[in-house]
């Protein structure tokens, strides 16, 4: 068995004293981050991305995968406690979640979302081994003008499933792409839009994008509301583990959700939010067995199907990734800007060129789960904790770490400068009600958007025709064009906007 | 003409400003052809993309009416200035200012200001606390940081250290 091998592989890579060390490491960084309210996981791995600076290749993507985790992890369990959605994927967890929290049920509520994620990850790893390799030689049949399809589509996905303007959403995007620019072009050598800045020839940081837009926006933002009385549930968790009956009740939404997820995930902008909220519609239209809590009021199956769902779906969403080197999503941008830090460029080559490091990513993902599980789950107390840690003495230490993070990537105060345009630019955006996620995306996505269009027409003798005459490209543009048109029918739309107001 | 949504109205007309002049940018360089595409030729398709979907918004937020106006409220000042600030006050006084002949502070005391300066954008202001929550953190981010993760950091005065 081929796909065994792989795994064999992967395992001996990441089973190593010093990998396992940092998944460990990345999972307890991220899980500390992640938890903190008002910081959600771009944010964290933004924050926590020059930590791994120093380390191997392989070593620094097994950390950035426990990061991850971690801070999804961290995500749910400020849903659950606090009533505070860490991230858009959190969303559902924190109907439910809370609700079981507020009857002193918070434990099997948190043991919920961690077994359920932990068996959803199980089963996405497995998709992942067994559909990464043949995706890949779909992949190496791509010319340029396939690809830019398919960051066409990929870029129409990413808003169609998320909330807010469409119109804005794909107007960031642009912005990105815009932002994607700067620098030196690879062709002619310009420098473009660098103003005769030295530091700006290589392009602007997208560390400095993400903390200031991310983590200085969000400060910002949340110092601007009134200190509103949070009820935290810190000393109602008594007891994490879930009942005989609980056990029965969760174990066919995690099976449900895990399915789902792991299907939605591979589709472009799909991942984690949309797997959660098919989840949590798909529980809430069951039948409610006899004796069982509605739905709304704290009832298991909402915690534990939606947080299995966008867990595999996560998982499953690194497909896209790591075979055709295409983010889906707002974090997936984050770990391509990450693997370019360390000179990897994503794509069908990585594993191809780079078996170990492919298969040993994939099999400390699965670690990375089993970490949480058996570590942070034990240590949910001393998350608690963290969670009761006035916002007063937070937001100081995370000025500093977004500015110690920027510095650290190049010794150069320049970033300082860039990140303090960036955050006064993410308080526009919010004060605007501009979704920030869409720009990261098309910030990674923009030089290679121009490259694969330049040599695609550069092949076809400047015909625009070729986008729509190879087979390939045409569909995948047909299905995005397709996307769009469902998204702006009167009726989806109405549709669309209820989905994620709900609640 | 009556403004439905500010925020959207706000939102468009700075996307368009951008827009405009990100493609007005691209212009001076070589555009070139389709089949051999200068350095201007796709930030000029981003930029006018833009500054027409910018326009969109902008006529969207004048024609279709919505509840509360959208306002875009009122710009928190305080948090703004002092977590620009901060972050500002840190980046000078860790690499120095040779334009008015500061020396390099160092990591420690960059630390200190930042946090005595960020602590204010709060509305509970505490010295003593701050002091305490800035010790902490400098000692935490000098273990973190240049003990454990040996990243290269001038942490004290440059004319202590010389």
């Amino acid at each position: 068995m081929e796909l065994i091998d792989h795994l064999s592989m992967g395992f001996q890579v990441a089973f190593t004293a010093q990998n396992l060390l940092y998944a460990f490491l990345g999972c307890l960084l991220g899980t500390l981050i992640g938890v903190l309210p008002g910081l959600g996981p771009v944010a964290t791995i933004a924050m926590l991305l020059p930590t791994t600076y120093a380390l191997p290749p392989t070593a620094a993507l097994i950390m950035l995968a426990g990061i991850y985790y971690g801070a999804q992890y961290g995500g749910s369990t400020t849903a659950i406690l606090v009533n505070l959605p860490g991230e858009s994927s959190s969303v559902v967890t924190v109907i439910d979640g809370y609700q079981m929290a507020r009857k002193g049920r918070a434990g099997p509520a948190l043991a919920a979302a961690a077994l359920g994620s932990f068996f959803a990850g199980c089963v996405g790893t497995l998709v992942i081994a067994a559909f990464a390799p043949p995706l890949t030689e779909v992949a190496f049949k791509f010319g340029p003008a396939e690809y830019f399809s398919l960051m066409v589509l990929g870029l129409i996905g990413a808003v169609v499933m998320a909330s807010g303007s469409l119109l804005k959403a794909i107007t960031m995007i642009l912005v990105g792409l815009a932002f994607g620019l700067v620098g030196t072009d690879v062709n002619s050598g310009v420098a473009r839009y660098s103003f005769d800045i030295p530091e700006l020839t290589d392009g602007i940081s997208f560390v400095a994008i993400a903390m200031g837009i991310f983590g200085y926006g969000e400060i910002i933002a949340n110092l601007s509301m009134p200190t509103e009385k949070r009820e935290v549930f810190t000393d109602k968790v008594s007891g994490l583990m879930p009942t005989k009956e609980d056990f029965r009740r969760m174990f066919p939404a995690v099976l449900r959700g895990t399915a789902i997820g792991s299907a939605l995930g591979i589709l472009p902008g799909g991942g984690a939010l949309l797997s959660a909220f098919a989840a949590y519609t798909i529980e809430k239209k069951s039948k409610i067995k006899p004796g069982e809590v509605p739905f709304g009021q704290g009832n298991i199956r909402g915690v534990a199907g939606p947080e299995s769902a966008n867990n595999a779906g996560s998982q499953t969403s690194f497909i896209p990734l790591l075979t055709l080197g295409i983010p889906p999503n707002a974090v997936m941008a984050l770990m391509v800007g990450a693997m370019t830090i360390h000179n990897i460029q994503p794509g069908p080559q990585v594993m191809t060129s780079n078996p170990e490091l492919f298969w040993g990513l994939i099999a400390s993902m699965w670690i990375g789960n089993l970490m949480l599980v058996i570590l942070n789950l034990p240590m949910i107390g001393l998350w608690i904790k963290l969670l009761s840690i006035p916002y007063k003495w937070l937001f100081p230490a995370i000025v500093l770490f977004c500015a110690v993070g920027v510095y650290s990537e190049n010794n150069n105060t320049f970033e300082i400068w860039m990140v303090a345009i960036f955050g006064v630019l993410g308080y526009v955006f919010h004060k605007l009600g501009c979704e920030p996620a869409p720009l990261l995306l098309g910030l990674i996505l923009g030089p290679m958007m121009e490259e694969n269009l330049r040599r695609a027409l550069l092949l076809s003798r400047g015909e625009w025709s070729v986008l729509v005459t190879r087979p390939l490209s045409a569909s995948l543009l047909a299905v995005a064009a397709v996307l769009l048109v469902i998204v702006l029918l009167p009726n989806v739309r109405k549709k669309r906007e209820e989905a994620f107001v709900e609640d | 003409m009556k403004i439905h949504s500010q925020r959207d109205f706000t939102a468009g007309l700075l996307f368009s400003a951008f827009g405009v002049a990100f493609a007005w940018g691209a212009t001076t360089y070589s555009v070139g052809t389709g089949a051999r595409m200068g350095p201007g030729y796709f930030p000029l398709i981003v930029g006018v993309l833009i500054a027409l979907l910018g326009a969109v918004i902008t006529a969207r937020a004048l024609t279709v009416p919505t509840e509360d106006g959208e306002p875009v409220g009122a710009i928190a000042w305080r948090p703004l200035v002092f977590i620009i600030g901060a972050n500002l006050l840190f980046g000078v006084l860790l690499g120095g200012l040779p334009g008015i002949g500061l020396p390099p502070m160092g990591m420690i005391v960059a630390i200190y200001a930042l946090t005595l300066i960020a602590s204010l954008a709060g509305d509970q202001f505490n010295l003593k606390g701050v002091l305490i929550l800035a010790t902490v953190l400098a000692i935490g981010s000098y273990l973190a940081f240049v003990v454990a993760l040996n990243l290269q950091f001038p942490v004290w005065p440059s004319f202590i250290v010389g």
